[in-house]
Order: C-alpha cells, then structure tokens, then sequence
C-alpha cells in the first residue's frame, strides 16, 4: 500500500518534493510513479510540476494518467503544487490550453503594464524568491505556520478563481496562492523548497483529514 | 511587503571540497559542500549555489553526490552549474536534486543549448551565467564584454545584448560576474549591475567583488539585483547569513528574516 503517491508526469524535478515528504514523514511510504493504478491506490496524492503548463497537460493526458489525477482530486487527500494548482482550473493563457476544470476560474500571466512598486521600480517576471503567504481561512495545513510567513516562488502566471482561497500574495497586487476545498489543497509556492514553512506544510498534509462536503468517510 | 531580495552563498566545488581562489587561481579550502551548505541554511540563506570547478573529468560526477546528499537534508533552492554542456547535463543535475541549472560558456558556443533547456524544462529551471569585463575606460557610457572559460576568453559579445538574447531564449535568471571585481572584495560592479537589471524582465543575482556588508546593500538599491550572492565573507566567518539580512534590513531592503 502507498501511503503518498507523487505523480511524475515527466515535467522537472520531483526528486525535491520526495526528499522534503520522506524528511517529515520517514515512516510513510512514498512513491514517485507515473503509473495511473499506483495513483488510484495511493491514500494521497501530490501533484508537483514546473514548466510550462501546456507541456504539462499533453504529458498528463499522454501518459493516461488524466482520469487518475481527477479521480484522486475528487475523492482523497490531494496536493497541488505550482503547476499541480494551476491545472485544476478551467484555462490557461500559457498556450490557450485547458486545464482540468476542477475549480473554476481561470489562469492568468503577471501583466507587464502592471510589473512595478508604488515608486516606480521594475518587477522581474518570472516572480522568483520569497514572498510573503497572507491566509485568508483557516486550515489544517496551514497549522504551526505564522500567518505571513515567507514561502519560495517561481512562477510566470496566477490564478483567478471565484473559488474558495486559501491565502493571497502580493506582487505587486494580491494574487491567490493558496486554494482550499473539500480535500483539495493547492499552492502556487514551493513547498518543498521553503524551509521551515514549507516542511511544516507537507507535515500537516501527511497529517490530514479532510472533512468531505458531500459525504462522510 | 512583498518579495524578499535574496542572500545567495556560493559554493565553488573542486573534487569534492569547497574552495575559493582569486579568479580561480591560488585555491584556498573552505571545507565539506554538505557541512557548509547545511551551516547555510541554518543562518536563514535564501537559496544555495554550486559552482563545479573540477577540471579532471574523473572528478565530474563527485558534484551529483553533493547535490544528492545536500538535496536531502536542506529544504531551500539549489542552484548548481559548472561544465553544463548539454541538456543531459541538466537532466542529470536536476534528477541528483538541482533546482536550476546555470550554464555560461556552452551557452555562447550553443546558444540553442538555452533555448532545448528551457522548452524542455522550463524557464524556471535555467540560468544564464554571464562573466563580463569592462572593455572601455569611459565610466561615462561604459562596455561591457562577455568572457568564457572562467574569464580567460572573450567573445567579442556584448554583455548587455547578450542578458537580452539569452532573456528571448528563454533563461528564467542572469546570474551576473564582474572579471574585474571577482575576488577583489572592492564590491560588485555596480554600473554593470544596473545595466543589465534595467535591459532585462528577468531576475538579476549581482556577483563578483563583495568585500563587506554595504557591498550588499549597493547591489540592491544601486545596482537594482534581485538577488546579491557572496563567497568568501560567508565562508571565513567573517559574517553569517543573518547578520547580512539584518544590515540589510537596516538599510532598508525587504529581507527574509
């Protein structure tokens, strides 16, 4: 049995993310798998990813691990990272793709008429280092974690969603960080590469319980 | 408050130790890359970078040990470059636990090395490392060239033109040297710095000079980095990670404390 799947679709490095899972759960069983019945037998599901989301879809879809994904992200612990938040929702501009369709809304990139602090200085894109995480509600994955505390990004786009938040951060205007729903957990921010902060987040993850809005378990 | 500007030590690994020199010469030992990487991380380092310097290729896969092994145990970005020559390079970097792979030289011989990287892995994942030289002795409307092969070769390719070309490729990140300034501790070159801040969207990490703690500051608010990164004040004891963030913070630039 595997206790956490990580799901490799092909797309970068999930080595960090099973480094930083094995780190605060050494008794658990984590698997990096590519394979869609190894992901529907998992009690949790991570889904990582980098790059761009357009490759990121093809290859989920490719490899037939599209149902698996949706299947865990409907009915156990699920954790979306970065390109694994993006891809729940409806669209992309990255490439004018569609995503899964999980949650509506849609995914946007940092608009460069926009990239500038209050007294005119440039903003870099991709949005790169360490940013403030405002939480918005509260939530078993957000245990032990100060309120403001800094989480790595790297990423180019944001999501807009009139679904439920988590957290926002700034840069320069709020963006949405964090979503949160049902058994769904999903961070634009690297977890796994954000020290402290980051190691008591998937902690809390392994932890977790989701309550269920539409049935109990 | 938003983004934090970043502390970014530098490890320079050559077979297996860390070590820091004066533009790679005279070689001085600074210790274990796990040790000194953990020490890091402790002190609050924004994120970590690895400079493979190892010149036999007997020794080339000693820095995928380090990297597994400082993957394991320190949970914040790791940088490693050093020798990057084709994608499988960056393949190999980033399954041992690199989170961005820097390329320098093969990036001017292979341009399009650059552009299969990112494509393949994306942009996040890639950082073009630039060694520059001032080519003019106008301070006025300075010049700046692009050297390969650890500063010994020019290129005849202009530094600022280079950042954007390598930008339109797709780099994620400049990881920016100034051969004049490296190992000198008189602090980064700072019109170089701006220079190519201002040419480009991307983060820019100022390196190549810092002597002190004040050299970090102008790299921020003069130089306009994203990101400033330092080896030997760090390595010697002189400072710690947050002692530096706490200068910072004083002068005041937004820091991860």
């Amino acid at each position: 049995m595997t206790d956490i799947a990580i799901v490799d679709y092909g797309m970068g490095n999930l080595r960090s993310v099973s480094k930083a899972l094995e780190y605060v759960a050494p008794t658990v069983t984590i698997i990096v798998t590519s394979d869609p019945a190894t992901v529907e037998k998992a009690e949790r599901v991570v889904v990582p990813g980098q790059g761009a989301m357009t490759n990121c879809m093809r290859e989920l879809k490719k490899r037939g691990l599209h149902s698996a994904v949706l299947e865990a992200a409907a009915n156990k612990p699920f954790l979306g990272i970065c390109i694994g938040l993006q891809m729940l929702f409806e669209e992309s501009e990255e490439g004018n793709i569609k995503g899964l369709g999980i949650l509506p809304g849609k995914v946007l990139r940092f608009p460069p008429s926009a990239m500038a602090t209050p007294d005119g200085q440039k903003l870099k894109v991709p949005h790169m280092g360490w940013n403030q995480v405002h939480q918005t509600i509260d939530h078993p994955l957000w245990q032990g974690i100060t309120d403001d505390a800094r989480f790595y990004f790297v990423h180019s786009y944001y999501v807009e969603t009139t679904g439920p938040v988590a957290a926002r951060s700034n840069y320069p205007f709020p963006f949405i960080c964090a979503i949160a729903k049902d058994n769904i957990f999903a961070v634009q921010f690297h977890p796994e590469k954000s020290h402290v902060a980051g190691l008591t987040l998937l902690k809390n993850f392994v932890n977790w319980t989701p309550h269920y809005a539409d049935q109990a378990r | 408050m938003g983004l934090a500007k970043r502390i970014i030590p530098c490890l320079d690994v050559n077979n297996g130790r860390v070590v820091k020199g004066v533009n790679f010469v005279e070689l001085r030992d600074a210790g274990d890359p796990v040790e000194i990487s953990r020490r890091y991380n402790e002190q609050g380092a924004d994120e970590l970078t690895f400079l493979d310097i190892t010149a036999s290729s007997d020794n080339r896969d000693l820095i995928l040990h380090i990297i597994e092994d400082v993957a394991a145990q320190v949970f914040i970005p790791l940088t490693v470059g050093g020798g990057v020559r084709q994608v499988d390079d960056v393949r190999r970097l980033l399954n041992a636990g690199a989170d961005k792979v820097s390329i320098n030289t093969s990036a001017v011989q292979n341009p399009q090395l650059v552009a299969d990287a990112t494509a393949h892995y994306g942009s996040q994942c890639i950082v073009v490392a630039i060694d520059a030289k001032q080519i003019n002795s106008n301070d006025v409307s300075p010049r700046w060239e692009v050297f390969t092969h650890g500063g010994r070769n020019p290129t005849g390719i202009d530094a600022i033109e280079w950042a954007k070309k390598m930008q339109s490729l797709g780099a994620g990140e400049i990881l920016l040297t100034s051969m004049d300034k490296d190992g000198t501790r008189n602090g980064f070159d700072l019109a170089l710095t701006r220079a190519v801040s201002d040419a480009v969207d991307i983060p820019i990490i100022a390196s190549g000079g810092v002597g002190n703690l004040d050299h970090l500051v102008d790299g921020i608010l003069k130089g306009q980095a994203d990101a400033v990164l330092a080896a030997s004040i760090f390595h010697y004891g002189e400072h710690t990670i947050h002692q530096a963030k706490q200068y910072m913070a004083k002068h005041g630039i937004e820091v991860r404390l």
